[in-house]
């Protein structure tokens, strides 16, 4: 694995730890965290703070130092957050997410708003220790100075060593068996003895008993044992934290301490026991360079060992064995949730595959029954399980791809937050749904238009705090951001409560920019909808959050793309609300597999109302052609699918035909004359604009059971297509006659 | 005769030559994906008339194009003897009908003569250049006229 890989593997890790941090953060907004939901956060900051200062990222570093120094005195409840303090965390979490990005793009910019926050850090951090004067000015700080300069895990500051009211000093000794996963896992010794340096004086024996011959020498494999032994006025906690992600690898125990009998602690050691009675090549050393002679000679290894293993991982990935049950104990404390990492373009091919075995499902089937075999036979029962079995792989694997809504939440909430802070407002963020799980694609397509959305929301909906006051609001905004499972379809949506939609300033700028004529009459509705027309921005001045070019359109055009549809709704003084429906997954869908004019066409089931097949009093004639169906006392147009879609010019019903009812979501119904209906099924939806194109009416393809495609109906689009053929019908003359064979 | 710019004058390139409309034409080898049998479409509605349709080619939807139509030679009437050559055109693949695929041309850059500008506007710029070869020659098609319209106006 090269460095890239090790880099890219930490990014995306630190997009989990920054995802756990900003929940955790909320959590404590909220007033809903407890005392693991701090340490989770601790544990996130410090994930990011070792990782990337194994990759030499010094402003992560300096920054996540400064942060976790604060979250750490949260923890120990030495610091107790006001809304002050826990403003400055939330902030915190941003920039550090901001860091992470930054150093993602290789970029050693400092993000402007870093300064200030570091001093409110620091403020908070009320660091007593000499490391005040290097966090004053941490831009500055090299990584190497960072673990001496600073004194990252320390519960209760250290004072001189014959500082007055001292306790006891203590004595821990550790033992620390380095197995391959030490490195595996990103850790590096040096780094630990530097912090343990940092507590108090430190002995460390090296023993090189294991080391085997040249030969035989695994250069993944570290052979070596340290002893060490802390002196100082340190707590076992303080050691522990540095120990933190290797308590399987160590052994610490408080030899001499004021209260030894309590203390003495019982981590289990899981790695390869050490002969202590083995001849140890060792050298005890000064504390002010801990490290150097006994690590000097295997740093080549270690090194390569670095290189050539997995990326920095926040805990031991193998806890090996015995008393693993002790330690999974902790690990599930520690860390809430198991994921698995894949890459999306394997998930991919695995649903590609088994869309395939669907559709070879479906041939195998068709073709028996081609054989005529009873019903009942042994084979038909075995093709029934096949299905089944079939079915099941599909839906398991479309769940890998199914994934919540939550982070991207997550993410608006700091949109909020930013987008309220940069304009002087006060926002907050209310979601629902959290839980709402969509495709993986489109929570990650979903992300920008709906950030567009939000900060729309609170630069143009969400009036000033005065404003608010004045009209007899709370001072504080509410954005309600929504998702939910609707028949089929994913429903989120955005609402404010602002001041709603000026429709009298739309229109004017609609008409100044000459969207719309001057003498137009609109709708309330249609004057709305004149926020997606391209072109067309109603910030009176370009500010920084919205009003830069783009605008509602090109959320329109990226939900559309998506196979979505938003809709907007305003009321004057009460806000305006935003919804967006998007289909659950763009891979399968429910189909009714109909016929019409000799072509095999697909209707998406959600949008079938019911089927009907007609008396002949309920079809009645409307102007030359048109003919209307009569259903529970109201009347719906009747098209005829072949003749809408072109595949027949002879667009008359006849008694035969079957009707269907679809529905939209905008546009009422309409009854689609078929021929047939021959089935109902899941099909594997196929896109055709990857090798053709988009067509009217046509919203996709699927491979049917013959291994012929047949290609699925947009039922908004053929009711579009149904108006406009509706207004040409009844002005044209009636030219054919005939029956027309089908084309293709 | 100038030299078309894209083929240096040493390099080796390979052909797949083919008849439609009763032409010969032919296709860089490096842009073939497959050759196979007719088999029957499924019509796309709004069509132009060069796009017959689509065809399951093992679970991706790829569009069918008359060659002979796109080139205006008239309509072929598709048959089990006709073959369609799966093409891949950027990122995209689609299939065109032709007569039937004759060989493999292997010819140097020095061969290849640019096709003399007709200015007229039923064949535009669909053929790139020239081959000389024993009964003839063949015309080597440009990739980008293979692209049913559809689907440029959506890219």
């Amino acid at each position: 694995m090269s460095r890239d890989d090790l880099k890219a593997t930490f990014f995306a890790e630190c997009e989990d730890l920054l995802e756990q941090l900003s929940e955790g953060s909320q959590d404590m907004i909220a007033g809903t965290a407890g005392e693991e939901t701090v340490h989770a956060i601790f544990r996130a900051v410090h994930s990011i703070k070792g990782a990337a200062g194994a990759f030499g990222l010094e402003n992560l570093v300096t920054f996540a130092h400064c942060f976790e120094t604060v979250l750490d005195r949260v923890r120990s409840g030495d610091l107790v957050p006001d809304t002050d303090a826990l403003h400055t965390i939330l902030r915190s979490g941003d920039m550090l997410a901001d860091l992470v990005e930054l150093a993602q793009t290789e970029s050693e910019e400092i993000p402007e708003a870093m300064p200030a926050i570091l001093d409110k850090l620091n403020e908070l951090a009320g660091t007593t220790a000499a490391g005040d004067a290097d966090d004053a000015a941490p831009q500055e700080a090299q990584a190497e100075e960072e673990f001496f300069g600073f004194q990252p895990l320390v519960l209760d500051p250290i004072g001189d060593e014959d500082g007055t009211g001292d306790p006891a000093e203590s004595r821990f000794r550790i033992r620390l068996s380095a197995s391959s996963d030490l490195f595996r896992n990103g850790h590096d010794p040096v780094l630990l003895f530097s912090e343990l340096a940092a507590l108090g004086q430190v002995e460390t024996r090296c023993d090189l008993s294991a080391l085997p011959a040249a030969a035989s020498f695994d250069p993944e494999h570290c052979y070596l044992n340290w002893d060490l032994t802390v002196t100082g006025q340190v707590t076992e906690a303080a050691i522990r934290d540095v120990f933190m992600f290797l308590e399987d690898l160590c052994e610490i125990e408080e030899i001499d301490g004021p209260d030894t009998a309590d203390s003495v602690a019982e981590i289990e050691t899981v790695a390869a026991p050490t002969d202590l009675d083995a001849p140890v090549a060792s050298a005890t050393m000064p504390v002010a360079e801990p490290v150097a002679p006994a690590v000097a000679e295997p740093r080549a290894p270690f090194e390569q060992a670095l290189a050539a293993t997995n990326a920095p991982s926040p805990a031991p990935m193998e806890p090996p064995s015995a008393d693993r049950a002790k330690s999974t104990a902790k690990a599930a404390a520690s860390v809430p949730q198991t994921t698995l990492r894949v890459d999306p373009e394997r998930v991919d091919r695995l649903i590609n595959t088994v869309g395939e075995l669907i559709i070879n499902q479906a041939v195998i089937a068709q073709k028996l029954i081609e054989t005529g075999l009873a019903s009942n036979s042994d084979i038909m029962g075995d093709l029934d399980d096949y299905q089944y079995l079939a079915r099941e792989l599909q839906e398991g694997v479309m769940a890998i791809r199914a994934q919540p809504v939550k982070p991207l939440f997550q993410r608006m909430q700091r949109i909020v937050r930013e987008a309220a802070d940069g304009l002087g407002k006060e926002v907050v963020l209310a979601t629902e749904g959290e839980a709402t799980e969509i495709d993986k694609t489109l929570v990650e397509r979903l992300a920008e238009p709906l950030t567009h959305m939000i900060r729309n929301a609170v630069d143009h909906g969400i009036e000033s705090p005065e404003k608010r006051t004045a009209a007899g609001k709370p001072a504080l905004g509410t954005i309600r951001l929504s998702a939910a499972h609707r028949s089929g379809d994913v429903l989120i949506e955005i609402a404010d409560d602002g001041a709603g939609l000026n429709r009298k300033r739309i229109l004017e700028i609609a008409v100044s920019k000459g969207l719309v004529p001057p003498d137009a009459k609109l709708s309330e509705g249609e004057i709305d909808n004149l926020l997606f027309m391209a072109g067309f921005s109603t910030a009176e001045k370009v500010t920084n959050l919205s009003g830069r070019g783009v605008g509602m359109d090109v959320v329109k055009t990226a939900i559309t793309s998506l196979g979505g549809k938003v809709s907007i709704s305003s009321r004057p003084g009460e806000g305006t609300q935003f919804s967006i429906s998007l289909p659950l997954t763009l891979a399968v869908m429910d189909g009714m597999v109909i016929h019409a004019a000799g072509q095999t066409l697909v209707a998406p089931l959600s949008s079938v109302l019911e089927t009907i097949r007609p008396r002949a009093q309920d079809v009645v004639p409307f102007g030359r052609q048109g003919r209307l169906l009569s259903i529970r006392g109201t009347y719906v147009p009747i098209v005829h699918l072949g003749h809408l879609l072109g595949f027949t010019a002879d667009p008359s019903i006849s008694a035969d035909n079957i009707l269907i009812l679809i529905r939209s979501e905008h546009s009422g119904q309409v009854a689609l004359a078929v021929d047939d209906i021959s089935d109902q099924r899941q099909v594997v939806v196929k896109s055709l604009e990857g090798n053709y194109g988009a067509i009217e009416g046509i919203s996709a393809a699927t491979i049917l059971g013959d291994g012929r495609i047949a290609l699925i109906i947009d039922t908004d689009a053929i009711l579009t297509l149904a108006g406009d053929l509706g207004r040409d019908v009844s002005f044209k003359e009636e030219t054919q006659h005939a029956e027309t064979a089908a084309m293709g | 005769m100038p030299k078309p710019q894209q083929w240096a004058e040493d390099e080796v390139l390979e052909f797949v030559t083919l008849k439609a409309g009763g032409q010969s034409f032919c296709i860089e080898i490096t842009q073939i994906r497959e050759i196979r049998r007719w088999s029957p479409v499924t019509a796309l509605p709004q069509a132009e008339e060069a796009v017959l349709g689509v065809m399951n080619l093992r679970g991706a939807v790829i569009p069918i194009v008359d060659l002979a139509a796109r080139l205006g030679l008239g309509e072929c009437d598709a048959s089990p003897r006709h073959v369609i050559m799966v093409v891949a055109v950027g990122d995209k693949t689609v299939g065109l009908l032709v007569d039937s695929v004759s060989e493999i041309l292997t010819v140097s850059g020095e061969q290849i003569c640019e096709a003399p500008a007709m200015g007229r506007g039923d064949v535009p710029n669909s053929i790139l250049g020239l081959i000389s070869v024993e009964d003839g020659m063949s015309r080597i098609l440009s990739p980008s006229v293979l692209l049913p319209h559809g689907f440029k106006e959506v890219a």
